[in-house]
């Protein structure tokens, strides 16, 4: 089976969720050819080798801006056709969910997301996948012969040992609808580790009081190199911005670690963190819902405990 | 300006899960069905907008007749018609390729749904339907303005957002800040009783995939409470059982 894997990048870096989802299709097939957008150093390539792929389709005309749902879909289709491509994989994101469901349509091909393990090849092609927001999982068949998935984070661990793949620039020919929608102006934080691809997310809610205290989760995300959330009041006063939302209406996280700082647990938060690897709440109030979802807790006061609990990780990592 | 907001009837986001027949249906009793959030979303800026520019709102969903009570949520809200496609819902492609038909038919300027559904969190449907009819389709949308013919959007990207333009028709996948939501009044509860709510034949049965059963997540182990004056356990417990640094 020959598997494609359509990789996304942030700031010159290729997204470690991408890493993943190239890790995957190897674990799948022998040949996995990755596609990257925009420029990257060949040390990006070669990561994606490490990890997995045997060749990178690197395009580089700015037309096919990676952005741009339309231009995207167009150019993955071509690939399809030009490499041969049953099964194509990627990192669920709010890209790869358009791009996904437009490719499927262009290669009447099968599409699953959200898969949370490798495939059942035994009898058909057979994924899991989280459904009810983490609560419940789907055994799904993909009856096409052309297939995609987009996989949730933490999935499979980022492969190291691949060797340096062959790299070829990929020219597509573009259409004149991909240029339909237009990009104004772009809004973005710099720097900071993108809350869907942190392996570890310390957030923050109403009971930091205000946004002039979140000096203190910020620290705490500082040391443990985490993304900073919120809950869904703390976004909704505007103390935080919306990215930065957790829960059923914001962002849907699957760290390794979430650290929830004054938040109750309403169960619409719960539905954007159920599925993290480990929990710990910090709470003043015993009773907190959120306590019976997490794995470790501490009933205490946010603004002694996380000052402390900052300095003490810091000693233990040095 | 004729706008089509799709909606799917989903379970409250506090319903108990749970699967019936060796996990393969999902068990309705007691469950109270919603209007998916997002397409609430979607909806409420459908009706500012129609408030706006005039036109009017068909709401769509693809379902069997239980679904009927949300769809007539919808018509109280503000939708002036609705569709339902007696059928159901197999897959996204199912739904996307009765949407297509629908809209195909009506010559809609304006296609919103929400990001995805919150039962199966798919969010692959706007896309689809999308290609489907060869326009431009945009999510997750927060922002949405409609000015001639050009709409003016934002959309999430992650750290931040994107502020786009595009010539109508479009399909939005919409979430939060997009509009509040709107609670039916009184005479929207009346009137939405004698609103057209035709009922149409699934146009093809094609579907892509098929699941097989459903699972539950395993269960937590339960927690291990730390006194707050004994940081240095849950630092250790960090470090050696959840292996985080």
């Amino acid at each position: 089976m020959k598997v494609l894997v359509f990789t996304e990048s942030d700031e010159g870096k290729i997204k470690k969720s991408s890493l993943e989802a190239v890790s995957y299709a190897a674990e799948i097939a022998q040949r996995t050819v990755a596609m990257v957008f925009g420029v990257l150093e060949s040390s990006e390539l070669n990561k994606i080798g490490a990890a997995g792929a045997k060749k990178v389709l690197h395009i580089t005309d700015s037309d096919f801006e990676p952005s741009n749902i339309m231009a995207v879909s167009t150019a993955i289709a071509q690939v399809f056709e030009a490499e041969d491509i049953e099964l194509m994989v990627m990192a669920k994101s709010s890209l790869a969910d358009s791009v996904s469901a437009r490719v499927s349509i262009k290669m009447d091909a099968s599409l699953v997301s959200n898969v949370t393990e490798l495939p059942d090849m035994a009898n058909g092609f057979t994924v899991n996948r989280s459904i009810y927001t983490g609560k419940a999982f789907a055994k799904t068949k993909l009856t096409s012969d052309k297939k995609i998935l987009t996989i949730r984070k933490n999935t499979v661990p980022i492969g190291e040992n691949g060797s340096d793949p062959e790299t070829v620039v990929f020219q597509p020919n573009s259409m004149g609808s991909d240029a339909a929608v237009k990009v104004l102006s772009q809004e973005k934080t710099s720097g900071d580790i993108l809350l869907p691809e942190a392996d570890i997310v310390v957030s923050g809610g109403r009971g930091l009081k205000g946004p002039e205290n979140w000096g203190m989760i910020e620290d705490l995300a500082a040391v443990l190199s985490a993304a900073t959330g919120c809950s869904k009041p703390v976004s909704d006063m505007d103390w935080r911005p919306h990215h930065e939302h957790v829960g059923q209406t914001g962002i849907k996280v699957s760290p390794s670690l979430y650290i929830a700082v004054g938040i109750s647990g309403a169960i619409q938060h719960l539905a954007g963190v159920n599925s993290s690897k480990f929990i710990v709440v910090i709470n003043k109030d015993p009773e907190a819902p959120f306590f019976k979802a997490a794995d470790y807790g501490i009933v205490g006061d946010a603004f002694e405990v996380l000052p402390q609990l900052t300095k003490a990780i810091q000693a233990a990592k040095e | 300006m004729k706008i089509l907001v799709c909606i799917t009837h989903v379970p409250d986001t506090t319903s108990k899960i749970s699967f019936v027949d060796q996990d393969t249906v999902f068990d309705k009793t007691g469950v109270q069905f919603i209007i998916g959030p997002y397409d609430d979303y979607a909806l409420a800026r459908a009706v500012e907008l129609k408030e706006q520019l005039g036109g009017s709102i068909t709401a769509l969903n693809v379902g069997l007749a239980e679904t009927e009570p949300t769809i007539r949520k919808a018509l109280a809200i503000g939708a002036d018609e609705a569709i339902r496609i007696n059928a159901e819902p197999k897959d996204a492609f199912f739904v996307a390729h009765q949407i297509s038909q629908v809209v195909k038919g009506g010559d809609y300027n304006l296609i919103l749904m929400g990001r995805e559904s919150i039962d199966f969190n798919g969010g692959q449907v706007h896309g689809m339907v999308g290609e489907l009819l060869g326009i431009p389709s945009v999510s997750p949308v927060m922002y949405l303005d409609i000015a001639g013919n050009v709409a003016k959007l934002s959309r999430e990207i992650e750290g931040g957002k994107e502020l786009l333009e595009v010539a109508l028709p479009i399909v939005a996948g919409c979430q939060e800040p997009i509009a509040e939501w709107k609670i039916p009044n009184m005479r929207g509860i009346m009137s939405a009783r004698s609103k057209p709510l035709k009922v149409l034949d699934p146009f093809e049965d094609e579907h892509k995939t098929v699941v097989e059963n459903f699972l539950m997540p395993a269960a937590k182990s339960g927690i291990k409470m730390i006194d707050a004056d004994n940081l240095g356990e849950l630092v250790d417990l960090l470090k050696n059982e959840a292996k985080v640094f």
